[in-house]
């Protein structure tokens, strides 16, 4: 095979001028040069056609919005109408990241220090298989078998521990609420939480964790104290990357959440929140006109969210060089 | 370990217990928490083992020859009959349509990014890939029918538009993993690809991907298996029909994700006479899981295949 | 010396790329099957005796009501003009609507009946006087209920007003117990179950509520469901999973989906009526026509009190224009739509999707207008 190298690389060593950037060699530095932006435009296109689609709702008065778009209640200007969902967005990606970010943690670790160095791999592996199963599937399985499942408990909750704000209201029957949600969107996003997090906690100084040990140190103290405070940044950062994830997630909370529009903190009753991006998949295909236009202003609300969101948790990310290598 | 001061008054045994042993409240500690750890990890297997477990035990009944070489084409009601070969059909179109969009985008970049990146666009291209990726699926739909609906009108609906949604999503998972994959390949070998005289480019083309082929058809089946099970995104560009359609510029098309949703949101036909061979009430949520288990298997079996592929043929390096 | 290994380390690449290449290839190998397409070639159950040699695509679309028994009559047209294609986007009645204003429809489906602006539009496109509009899917709406051990219960038009709104949320509640002497009502609290997406089911429900029990349902009829914070859930499918998942849940939903949930039996005219096609049937027949439109707009001015009848229907509108610019698509439209208000068509929809058949009456007034249906 490397035989047929020679040819173009004889021409090339004729021409050798000090310039190596020459003929193919610039062409093709272009070509890669040319990919490189290419993502930058891309990323610039979406906020551009987003913008661009959206404008007709956001330049449109109260009136119009009321009378073009079906469920746009009278006297509301965008913003308010579109707070209730940014509120129920927020609040399921909070509720999931509150459940996942222990879980993945205890992942992380487990995997980095705990399970035997031979299985590390095929364990991460499997956790990373959970982000591969598609999120229409999440629905799925947690309308049909996990929401009947955890109905009892949320009742049990409410009946015994209502006083606390969030397990107040009427439990729905169906199980259909926000904390379910909270519950399937928190496993959609223990896979990245894990995966960063566990790069971040491998590349912990060996120095620091064995001169931890030689303290005599317990596994557990050689965590606390060498492992967790190196990766306090890292662990922020993978729960922000999560917190991205379960902002944009759709299907799953389409398919379970009993939606409504309200804000309250009531996360076991129905009907009382609902996310950007399951309004949009909803609402989309039955809407024309200045209801389509509305939906675009929506998802370019989520657009800015997420991306503040993963543009801080990257920025963090990027601080600590060391990390680079995580996800 | 440290030397140790032989306290004349005790045994060396006795100094041995206290040298392995910890004070009873740490210990306990770090039992706990080691018991903790391990709960963790068993707390993320069970939606795992469940989830797949129930897809498999509804799904695999309606798995049949038929339903998998069949479209719904005059197929409504309860009928029991037809199948989703036109999802998969849709599937596999759409699929291959972003795949061959974003993998020479991504692959290029990502020789951009080890090969030449050097300066702010280099630094800005690295961080706004990792920003891309946490873009939400559902946005990117939205993105792909706006561009096309400023050029085509409202109404269009066609493959590749998704395929142009899904590449939004796909390309910074390709640039990430075959980056990851370019930087594994030893700088001795550029080196002596340069000594002999060989171009920068050829050098890239013949040294550097062949050696990490393997690594980037992982990075690139990772990818694919990423998207393939993507709903939200085709759901707003693609439309739904129930005939089969290979022609990814022209019509709407079925895909296996918007299939399991549309039939779990039809819900239960109607059967006036109870549950016959020709009508079957909940026929619906039987597609739905069937669907289901066919996606899930193809994107387990990429995943499957792209680890295999690494483990198989991986240079061993270092 | 350790750089030697690279050879075999070419080679394995090599086969790597081979064995990604045949993952592809054996992907594509499975999606060319023997006899991919339509499977109801063999089951011909459609008429013979309809004009059989239609060709070409027809597109319409509209209400999402129809769909079920959109189905039905595209397959039993579909079967019957094995050439011809016919598609149906559920966009939405509004969408419809305004598809079928701008000619991007050849026919539609709507929930409510072309106001005078839209009917404007439409004969712009039609042609003065041309537009044909008729309740081609009459659908009974159920209030369904899960309660244990109780499969009917009566109430009156101001109790359900009322459970909906929220006022009554107990299912002993002295409202129901005085129409239900013998049931055994429990003390489980109501769960009022309602579409979460915009709808004409919806629409209906609340304009029924609002014609019958005009001062406790004071909100405007409109798609979307008016009081906050009850349970939702998307389509007929959702609402009525919804409420078998609960229990003392209680739901509006397209009669032949509610399956085996308990059903009300409606107050009217100062009796109970229990759901049924025939019942739905005749609140369509004798309620009157509206007046003043032109001769092929045949749409109906809902009486919701007569006695007999079951008041809670959903009807739903075919339009089509009586001039189309080419042979083919007018055809089409007259073979489809002719299918469509058949005994036959009504009925292969009322198999399908449990809808009311149209009655002979209408049938004879509009049959005339898709019979006038053609080019030019």
């Amino acid at each position: 095979m490397t035989t047929t190298v020679s040819p173009p690389a004889k021409s090339s060593r004729r021409r050798r001028s000090g310039n190596t950037d020459r003929g193919f060699n610039r062409v093709f530095r272009w070509i890669a040069v040319g990919a490189g932006a290419t993502i930058l435009a891309v990323l610039a296109a979406v906020a551009l056609f987003l913008i661009s689609e959206a404008w007709p709702a956001i330049t449109a008065s109260p009136e119009e919005l009321a009378a073009g778009v079906p469920r746009y209640p009278e006297d509301t200007s965008l913003l308010a109408y579109l707070g209730p969902l940014v509120f129920g967005t927020v609040l399921a990606a909070v509720l999931a990241l509150v459940l996942a970010v222990p879980v993945a943690m205890g992942i992380a670790l487990f995997i980095s220090h705990y399970a035997p160095r031979r299985l590390s791999q095929v364990l991460g592996a499997l956790v990373d298989l959970l982000a591969a199963i598609p999120s229409v599937i999440y629905g799925l399985w947690g309308f049909f078998v996990l929401a009947p499942v955890l109905t009892p408990f949320w009742t049990w909750l409410n009946e015994n521990l209502g006083w606390f704000p969030l397990w107040g209201g009427q439990v729905s029957p169906t199980g259909r609420s926000m904390a379910t949600v909270g519950v399937v969107l928190a496993i959609m996003i223990l896979p990245i939480i894990t995966a960063v997090s566990r790069e971040v906690f491998l590349q912990t100084p060996k120095l620091h964790e064995e001169a931890a040990l030689a303290l005599g140190a317990t596994r557990w103290e050689v965590i606390r104290t060498a492992v967790l405070p190196f990766g306090r940044s890292g662990v922020i950062s993978a729960s922000m990357l999560g917190l991205g994830r379960a902002l944009g997630e759709t299907m799953a909370v389409l398919m379970i959440l009993s939606p409504g529009f309200t804000y309250t903190l009531d996360i076991l009753a129905a009907g009382q929140h609902q996310t950007i991006a399951a309004y949009i998949a909803a609402d989309f295909p039955e809407s024309t006109g200045l209801g389509v236009n509305t939906l675009i202003a929506a998802g370019l609300a989520l657009f800015v969210i997420t991306l503040a969101v993963n543009m801080t948790a990257r920025w963090v990310v990027a601080r600590r060089k060391d990390f680079s290598g995580a996800n | 370990m440290s030397v140790t001061t032989q306290n004349p008054g005790r045994g060396s045994s006795e100094t041995a217990r206290l040298l392995s042993t910890v004070d009873p409240g740490r210990r306990r500690t770090d039992r706990v928490m080691q018991v903790l750890i391990y709960i963790a990890f068993g707390l993320a297997m069970i939606p795992l083992g469940w989830l797949i477990f129930t897809v498999v035990a509804q799904g695999a009944d309606r798995i049949s020859l038929d339903f998998l070489f069949q479209s719904m084409r005059n197929i409504f009601g309860g009928d029991p009959r037809g199948g989703i070969y036109h999802a998969i059909l849709g599937t596999v179109v759409i699929t291959a349509l972003a795949t061959v969009i974003s993998v020479p985008i991504g692959i290029l970049t990502a020789i951009y990014l080890v090969e030449y990146g050097k300066g702010w666009l280099a630094r800005s291209v690295t961080f706004f890939v990792d920003v891309m990726t946490g873009i939400p699926s559902i946005v990117a739909g939205l993105f792909a029918f706006s561009l096309f609906a400023l050029i085509f009108g409202p109404a269009v609906r066609i493959g590749v538009m998704g395929a142009v949604a899904l590449s939004v999503l796909m390309i910074p998972v390709v640039v990430r993993s075959c980056e990851e994959m370019l930087k594994l390949v030893p700088n001795e070998l550029r080196e002596a690809s340069y000594a002999l005289g060989v171009p920068k480019w050829l050098t890239i083309v013949k040294v550097v991907l062949r050696t990490s082929v393997a690594g980037l058809t992982t990075g690139v089946l990772l990818a694919i298996a990423r998207v393939i099970g993507e709903t939200a995104p085709l759901l707003v560009t693609v439309g739904v029909t129930d005939s089969i359609n290979a022609n990814a510029f022209d019509g709407r098309m079925m895909t296996l994700p918007v299939f399991a949703y549309r039939q779990y949101s039809q819900g239960n036909a109607p059967c006036p006479g109870g549950d016959t061979a020709t009508c079957v009430s909940d026929i619906a949520s039987q597609n739905a899981w069937g669907a289901a288990l066919v996606l899930i298997a193809m994107v387990l079996a990429l995943n499957l295949i792209g680890r295999l592929i690494t483990r198989w043929f991986a240079p061993k390096l270092g | 010396m350790e750089r030697l290994v690279n050879l075999s380390r070419f080679t394995r690449a090599g086969s790597a790329v081979a064995v990604g290449a045949l993952a592809l290839s054996l992907a594509a190998c499975g999606s060319d099957p023997e006899p991919a397409g339509s499977t109801g070639d063999e089951t011909t159950e459609a008429s013979e005796d309809m004009e059989g040699g239609l060709s070409g695509t027809l597109s319409g679309g509209g209400a999402s009501s129809q769909e079920a028994a959109m189905n039905a009559w595209r397959a039993g047209f579909q079967q019957a003009n094995p050439d011809a294609t016919v598609n149906y986007d559920p966009v939405g009645s509004g969408g419809g609507r305004t598809g079928f204003g701008d000619g991007s429809y050849k026919f539609a489906g709507s929930d409510a009946a072309l106001d005078d602006e839209e009917l404007a539009a439409a004969e712009a496109q039609c042609g003065e006087g041309g537009v044909i509009e008729f309740p081609g899917y009459v659908s009974p709406v159920a209030v369904a209920f899960n309660l244990e051990g109780v499969d009917s219960l009566n109430m009156g038009p101001e109790t359900i007003a009322n459970i909906f709104l929220g006022e009554i949320t107990s299912w002993d509640d002295e409202a129901i117990a005085a129409d239900n002497p013998d049931a055994d009502l429990p003390s489980t609290p109501i769960t009022v179950v309602h579409r979460s997406d915009e709808s004409g089911t919806t629409e209906n429900f609340e304009e029924y509520l609002y014609t019958v029990a005009p001062d406790i349902w004071t909100a405007e009829p409109s798609g979307v469901w008016p009081v906050d914070g009850q349970e939702s859930a998307q389509g007929t499918s959702g609402v009525v999973g919804a409420a078998q998942a609960g229990e003392g849940t209680i739901t509006y939903a397209d009669a032949s989906q509610v399956g085996d949930l308990g059903t009300v039996a409606v107050g009217v005219g100062g009796d109970f009526v229990e759901y049924s096609a025939e019942a739905a049937a005749e609140v369509v027949a004798q309620s009157p026509r509206t007046e003043g439109t032109s001769e092929y707009v045949y749409t109906i001015d809902l009486d919701r009190d007569i006695a007999g009848t079951y008041p809670i229907v959903l009807v739903s509108y075919s339009l089509a224009c009586t001039t189309y610019d080419d042979e083919e698509t007018a055809e089409l439209v007259k073979g489809f739509l002719g299918y469509v208000a058949s005994e036959e068509g009504q009925q292969a929809a009322s198999d399908a999707a449990g809808s009311a058949p149209l009655s002979d009456t209408i049938r004879q007034a509009i049959m005339p207008g898709i019979e006038s249906i053609s080019a030019g």
